[in-house]
Order: structure tokens, then sequence, then C-alpha cells
């Protein structure tokens, strides 16, 4: 569905990926994995189309899509839910659900934002508030909820996790868990390794701006390079 | 006597709230100050001159001039001075201010050559036709702007927090690269924006026309420093902020002229802004929120 060939991303002079491939399976979640710097996030916009890669190409459903404007993606259904959620804190909960649904316009939109609403009943208890009134957890929740109603085929998720209490990370697992049963691919970038690698079913780790290890999630939840830099101790 | 001050300053600060919306929305998505706004009002007051002064047609057709000439001239502002600085590296942050105030001089010096540094008289058919009730005089041309100007914050209020176009647009002002991910077309969003805040311009020209019957090409400057005034009073990227501002320093002036010297009427608003700075300097609307904290 998502290949991505070798690309490389400067900020200015700085080289912060240096020839990253990877592919994602219709369906399937993939994690990617890799220290603080290691260029996860650079990954990301770069397939989001935040930051255009200087040499590599993008390709998307058998499309080249490198170098499209991330408004242009998302119409051809590739959603990101950027590292820190960023909600509209100046608007509220349902005018960013609506936003969620901006570049649709089908019948349907009313109908699935009542759908998120059930599901997340504290969105609907909120609807009128701003958006920077939400708690962390709350925030991840509205912007993965936001990116959904765009209805894309591969959602893009950024740190979901990160700054979360355990609890409210549990619930974000299930909800990628129930993201990936209705049929939308994922890619997932993470800190918390095991988890991640819990719910995908294939995994790259990058280090300083390359690609090091990649295998299906079960093998490498095992693999001794990871689990010592990664996992911590094997304990459970 | 003091009513009929009253309708005096809230006429003239429902003008100044006009311009100070333009001024406020280029802030909140570019997150610059448009210094040619004031020219591209001046420009408006102007066309307003040649079609009811010149030409001797109809008031609505100066209007309609004066909206398609401003939005033109809104459309090549950011097409020609303020696209090709964005985004590029090595550009200083500074660099869209002074390219603005370059089009401002621009703009200044295109209308001393082709209309001359003299006042020009706006000439509409009712300028003098007035009320009287009791011992209250009101010019109809008053009640006609004053209306004119709630009619257009009304509108706008009205688009910006209920239209997908309003919405995409305070998605922009927000967050450009959140709008983008969210589908905004955000070059899209700013173009249309600046387009429109220069309308706006365009629109508050010829009502200032029609209020003081003149009309020359430094008007720009006074009012554009007035606008910005206006907007740290209330807060800048304010929309509410910009029409209460808009309507207080108008009040502010009239009453000064009216009771105090009137040697200080363009004080008050930098006054204003001096005690505004130190009091609550993120504006009366403003939040108290840093840059550095999104």
């Amino acid at each position: 569905m998502l290949k991505v060939k070798g690309i490389e991303t400067f900020y200015g002079k700085i080289q912060a990926l240096k020839g990253v491939s990877l592919e994602v399976e219709q369906g399937q979640v993939v994690t990617l994995l890799g220290a603080n710097g290691a260029g996860k996030s650079t990954t990301m916009k770069t397939i989001s189309g935040l930051l255009k890669p200087k040499h590599g190409t993008v390709e998307f459903l058998g499309e080249n899509i490198t170098g499209l404007r991330p408004d242009q993606l998302l119409r051809k259904g590739i959603a990101l839910v950027p590292e820190g959620r960023a909600i509209l804190s100046t608007m509220t909960v349902m005018e960013n659900l609506e936003m969620g649904a901006y570049h649709r316009s089908d019948k349907n939109i009313k109908k699935d934002i009542e759908e998120v609403m059930e599901q997340f009943p504290i969105l609907k208890e909120r609807s009128e508030q701003l958006g920077g009134t939400l708690s962390g957890g709350q925030q991840q929740m509205l912007a993965i909820a936001r990116a959904l109603l765009s209805k894309p085929k591969l959602l893009l998720l950024d740190e979901p996790s990160m700054g979360l209490a355990p609890l409210i990370v549990a619930d974000i697992f299930k909800m990628i868990r129930e993201i990936k049963a209705a049929g939308t691919t994922v890619l997932l970038v993470e800190q918390n390794a095991k988890q991640a690698l819990k719910v995908a079913d294939y995994g790259y780790v990058m280090e300083t701006g390359k690609v090091i290890i990649n295998g299906e999630a079960k093998d490498l939840l095992e693999d001794a390079r990871i689990v010592e830099a990664y996992l911590g101790k094997k304990s459970s | 006597m003091l009513l009929e001050q009253l309708i005096n300053g809230l006429t003239l600060g429902s003008i100044y709230a006009i311009v100070a919306l333009g001024f406020t929305l280029v802030f909140g998505v570019l997150g610059i100050i448009n210094m040619a706004h004031g020219e591209i009002f001046m420009i408006g007051a102007f066309i307003g001159v040649l079609v009811t002064s010149v030409l001797g047609l109809p008031l609505w057709i100066a209007f309609i001039a004066a909206i398609a000439v401003t939005a033109l001239l809104g459309y090549m502002l950011e097409r020609i001075a303020l696209r090709p600085l964005r985004g590029k590296q090595g550009v200083s942050h500074l660099a869209p201010l002074i390219s603005t105030i370059g089009v401002s001089i621009l703009l200044e010096n295109l209308s001393h050559h082709i209309f001359g540094a003299g006042n020009h008289p706006f000439r509409n058919s009712f300028a003098e036709i007035q009320i009287q009730i009791g011992s209250i005089t009101i010019y109809i041309v008053q009640i006609l702007i004053f209306v004119i100007s709630i009619a257009l914050m009304l509108i706008l209020s009205y688009w910006l927090s209920k239209t997908k176009a309003g919405k995409a647009l305070r998605a922009t002002a927000e967050n450009l690269e959140t709008a983008s991910l969210l589908g905004v077309n955000t070059k899209r969003t700013i173009t249309t924006t600046v387009i429109i805040a220069s309308a706006l311009g365009g629109i508050a020209g010829i009502l200032v026309g029609m209020a003081f019957n003149s009309v020359n090409p430094q008007m720009g400057l006074s009012m554009g420093l007035k606008g910005l005034a206006i907007i740290i009073l209330g807060g800048m990227g304010n929309v509410k902020g910009a029409m209460a501002g808009g309507l207080l320093l108008g009040v502010a002036e009239t009453m000064i002229v009216a009771y105090g010297d009137s040697g200080y009427r363009d004080a008050v608003a930098f006054i204003t802004i001096i005690f505004v700075l130190l009091l609550r300097p993120q504006g009366l609307f403003g939040k108290n929120t840093s840059e550095a904290g999104r």
C-alpha cells in the first residue's frame, strides 16, 4: 500500500534521513521504533507531505506521491496525527471534529460525528468546550477521532502515547486495535516499544536517520538487540 | 448634545472597526502587520471619488468598484509581495513586514502622481440630508455608515463561526501545519484572507469619503496607524477585539474633540496604546498566553 524508497530529508544543511525505506501492507499495523532523534517523526512528516525529501520516492497505492502537499495527500487517503496532538485549541471540540471531515462533501458527516461521539462519550459531553481545555488524554482521543473522520486509508500516528498516564496509554492502544479491526491501515511511531510491537504486525527500528532492523513484530519482540536497547530486562 | 456626539463617535468608530478587521484578519493568518492596509483603504476612497464625483455615477457603483479594485490589490499584494517570501530559507521573519511597507509607499506615491496632493471632495446626493429629533441632528449618511459597518461585522462574524471556509480560516490562523493536515489548502486560504481584508479596507475608504467629504493620498498612513492601535487595544488577531476597539476609539476621539482640546484628537489612539501595553499587553480581548507555548 505504502512504499517508501530511500528518502533523504534535510533540515537546512542537516541531513535527518539518510535513505529510509519501508513498506506498509494493506490492513496491517506497522510500527516504527527508535530512540529520540533517530528520524521517526521526520519520516512521518515526509510521508504526510509536511517535509519534502531531497532524494527518494514515496508511493501510495501504486502512485508516486512524493512532494505533494498534506491537503492533497489527505484527499488521497493519508492522515497524520502529529506528535503533540495538534488540537485546534481556540476552536470547540465539535469544530475540531468538523474540521476532521473538512475535505469531505458527502451527506454522512453528521452521522459519522454522532458515531464518534457515541464511541467517546467524553467528547460528546465536552462538545461545546474549547479544544485547549481538554486533558492530554482527551486531546489525543480527539486528535485520533478527528483524523478518522477524514476516512483515511492509511492512518499515521506519531507517538500517540507520549506524556499520558499508563491507564490512558492502555486506552490508546485499545483504540489502535479497534482501528485495525475496522480495516484501516496504521503506521505507528512509538517510544513504548513493547506495547507497539504487541499491537503491530511488522516493525522497523531506526537509528540516526536509517532503518537498522526490520522484521515481523513477534520476532522483534524476541530479538536480542531490541530487547536490550528498547524493552529493558526480560521480566515478563 | 452628548447623544449627538455619541452618534458621531459611533459612526467614526464603526469605520475604524472595519479598517481594524482587515488588519486583524491578516495578522491572524500570516502573523504580520500589513502596513499597506492603510494605503489600500486610501485607494478605495479614491475609487469612490472617481466613480461619484468625476464620473457622476451612483454610490452603489462606487462600492462595487472599490471592492473590486481593492480585492485585486489584495490579491497582487499576496502574490507579488508576500508569497515569494514565505517559507524560504534565509528570509528574515521581518521581510514580509518590510515588503508591505514597500507596497504602501508605492501606492501612496502612485495616487499622489495620479490624483495630486490636495483634498478631493466626495460628493453624494444625500450628504446634506438630516433628520431633526428634538434638539438632536442626525445626518442620514451617518446612519448609512453605521448600518453598513454593523452589517459587515455581523456577516463576517457569521462567516467565521459557521461556514466551512470561515472555520478553515480560523484553523489556518491558529496553526498552519495542522490546518493543512486536516485538508485545508492553506495557500488558497491565505490568499482569500488577504483579499477579504483588502476589500474591507476599500469599503472603509468609501465610508470615510462619505463621512468627511474629503479624500487625499496621505489619509492611508494615519488610518493605518489607528488600525494598528485598535488591534493592539483589542488583542492582535482577535475579531471581537477589533470591533470593540474600533468603536471605543471612535467615541473617545469624538468626545475629546467635543469636550476637550481638538488638538489631542490623534493623540488619543497612541496614548491608549501606551496604557494598554503597560497594563494589559495581550489587549482587551487577547488571551494571556505566550507565543512560545504553542
